[in-house]
């Protein structure tokens, strides 16, 4: 059934090729209260990339996400997104090219999650793709392992809980880039892990992932590529092993941090250096 | 809401999902068929107790005569009553009817878009402010004899004064796209009293006879109902109950968040601009005829968000129905509970409806472990 709307359509985007270019900052300032948050960030994101932002508190990793997504202006440089900039493109427009996954996800009124995941789809309202409705709420739902309480309501689950119903919104919105701040926040190590692996089967859609994190084992182990950011500016990127290295996260976080070959695979693992040292002792 | 359902706390050993499984259970589930039953429930009873009610009263009208009346009129067979009868009916009761529908009406649509704008469910034109700005600009067009639209002027005068309302009181309550409960409500107290001296100053220096048409206005009653009220008030409440069911799925967006919402395709500005326009339309519509009704914007979202969901598509037209409903039903107590004498409809609906507020701050409160 295709419902009538009193809006004109929306171009809707191409489907996205791996490769493509989805979003790119270019020269990107951001200053809030007059201090540069970002001062000068190139980073492109292509189709079919996990690309993960890293980088010590206070870095600048969710003002990029903000104005990737289009809520943050660029005082300086500026933001593509699709292939126009950002500030020229409509909410609607945006909505049919970017989903976003908020750090918290308030709910003013008790919907169920059911619901909450189905509003992900407002954005095709009235156009062809609105059949898919069902089958995107229910396969994001699967996908989120989220199926078991869809039709509690949101605010009575568990922390947890709630943040995947969040991204199971987000990905039903089936928008070609996903923006997610803090995805895997609020959730013990088997969500994470779901959280990153359904990050990895996005990509493998063709949709391009960018994705904040804390835990710099968690980018090392899933992303394509990695944009390591301190103050305000990008360090370097690349893939994980290129961009990870022990000297320079050291540097960064001012705290030693050793990365060591996984013994199965050799994939790089990154723990900081525990050991008694005077500030421990002290307590 | 109510937080009845088991928490699972263990879930590192729960079975692999079955993808497949919740899908039939869910096509269905997201119109939810208890909003057709409530719907149908309340425009039968609307309808019944709109007839009951025009019997009702020192000259009595069986429901029959009452629908045998109203269908002659309407040129659908039925036949006339006799002539006092006929008088009564359609001279005093039936433009009280009206007046208590589109009022009604009004006052709990506006209720529901008032609190699906703020994201709050305390939010109400009466509890903010909304009704007395409103009333300044009623009580401020009759004690200044003003008359330059007609027998729209105390409608547009209301409508004006509370556009600016509603305008002053979203730009004060709000801090970073949200709206915080307690600036909410001492947003509210301080409007309140602002208006309360206002009107205090335009009845300061108002003559005999304007007090004597303020006060009885400022009651909240609909006694001196009659047609010319109804088409005053008409347009005002038919565009505004018309355009309100547009907002609702944005509205529903809304709830996530002013950021979320606007990732989701909705041009909140736009949108907020727009429905806090038909919500001023709304209550000028209600308080230009029938001064401060309070409580019923307030009480009648809040049932039929705890029977049906909070879902927007239902909750804004079922708001209206349900304002009706309710409406009729405290004048019909209005003039028959103390009659001969007549009760103050806006009193009523205070003494019933304060409480519930009371409620309402107190589970609010406890949700949340304090005001945040």
């Amino acid at each position: 059934m295709r419902r009538l709307s009193l809006r004109a359509r929306p171009d809707l985007p191409p489907p996205p090729a791996p490769g493509d270019v989805l979003a790119e900052a270019h020269g990107l300032v951001v200053r809030l209260g007059g201090r540069p948050v970002l001062d000068g960030v190139d980073l492109t994101v292509r189709a079919g990339e996990v690309l993960a932002l890293v980088g010590p508190n206070g870095a600048g990793k969710s003002t990029l996400l903000g104005a990737l997504a289009g809520d943050v202006p660029a005082d300086g440089g500026g933001v593509r997104v699709g292939g126009a900039p950002v500030g020229e493109r409509s909410a609607r427009q945006l909505a049919l090219r970017r989903a976003v996954l908020p750090q918290s996800s308030p709910l003013a009124f008790p919907f169920t999650a059911e619901e909450v995941v189905r509003m992900g789809r407002a954005p095709w309202a009235g156009t062809a793709l609105a059949d898919e409705d069902d089958a995107a709420v229910a396969a994001a739902l699967a996908a989120t392992e989220a199926a078991g309480f869809a039709g509690r309501a949101f605010p009575a689950l568990s922390g947890g809980e709630r943040a995947r119903v969040a991204l199971a919104r987000v990905l039903a919105q089936r928008a070609p880039l996903l923006l997610l701040d803090e995805p895997t926040a609020a959730l013990d190590v088997r969500h994470q892990e779901l959280v990153l692996r359904v990050c990895r089967e996005q990509a493998a859609l063709a949709r391009g992932v960018v994705v904040v994190l804390h835990d710099l084992g968690l980018a090392a182990a899933h992303a394509d590529r990695v944009a390591l950011l301190s103050h305000g500016s990008l360090v370097a990127s690349g893939p994980p092993s290129s961009v990870l290295t022990p000297a320079r996260l050291s540097a960064l976080y001012h705290h030693p941090i050793e990365v060591l070959p996984h013994p199965h695979g050799g994939a790089p693992v990154i723990l900081p250096v525990r050991g008694p040292s005077k500030d421990s002792g002290a307590r | 809401m109510t937080a009845t359902a088991p928490r699972e706390d263990d879930r590192t050993t729960a079975p692999p999902v079955e993808i497949i499984g919740g899908k039939s259970r869910m096509t269905d589930r997201h119109i939810r068929p208890r909003t057709v039953w409530l719907t149908a429930g309340l425009a039968v009873a609307l309808l019944a107790l709109s007839v009951l009610s025009a019997g009702i009263g020192a000259y009595g009208i069986p429901a029959g005569d009452v629908l045998a009346s109203v269908a002659h009129r309407c040129g659908l067979g039925g036949h006339r009553l006799d002539r006092v009868a006929e008088s009564v009916l359609w001279d005093v009761r039936l433009p009280r009817i009206v007046l208590a529908l589109l009022v009604g009406g009004s006052l709990g649509c506006a209720g529901a878009l008032m609190q699906g704008v703020f994201g709050n469910p305390l939010a109400e034109p009466g509890v903010i402010g909304i009704s007395s700005g409103a009333a300044v600009g009623a009580v401020g067009s009759i004690a200044l004899g003003l008359s330059f639209a007609g027998s729209w002027t105390v409608t547009v005068c209301a409508f004006a004064a509370g556009l600016l309302t509603v305008l002053v009181v979203y730009g004060l309550s709000r801090s970073g796209g949200r709206t915080e409960v307690v600036t909410l409500v001492l947003t509210g107290i301080a409007v309140n009293a602002f208006a309360g001296a206002l009107i205090g100053l335009f009845i300061f220096v108002a003559d005999n006879a304007q007090l004597t048409q303020i006060t009885f206005w400022q009651l909240g009653s609909l006694a001196q109902a009659t047609w010319p009220k109804v088409l005053a008030v008409l347009p005002c409440a038919a565009a505004g109950l018309g355009a309100a069911p547009f907002f609702a799925r944005r509205l529903d967006l809304l709830a996530l968040g002013e950021r979320q919402a606007r990732h989701l395709g909705v041009d909140v500005e736009r949108l907020r601009i727009a429905a806090v326009l038909v919500v001023a339309l709304l209550t000028a519509a209600a308080v230009a005829v029938a001064g401060i009704i309070s409580f019923v914007g307030l009480v009648v979202p809040h049932l039929l968000r705890m029977a049906a969901g909070p879902g927007h598509r239902f909750l804004v037209p079922g708001s209206a129905l349900g304002g009706a409903l309710v409406l009729v039903a405290a004048d019909l107590a209005a003039r028959t509970l103390a009659s001969p004498a007549e009760l103050p409809l806006g009193v009523l609906t205070a003494l019933i409806g304060s409480p519930f507020f009371f409620w309402l701050l107190r589970r609010t409160r406890g949700r949340q472990g304090g005001w945040a």
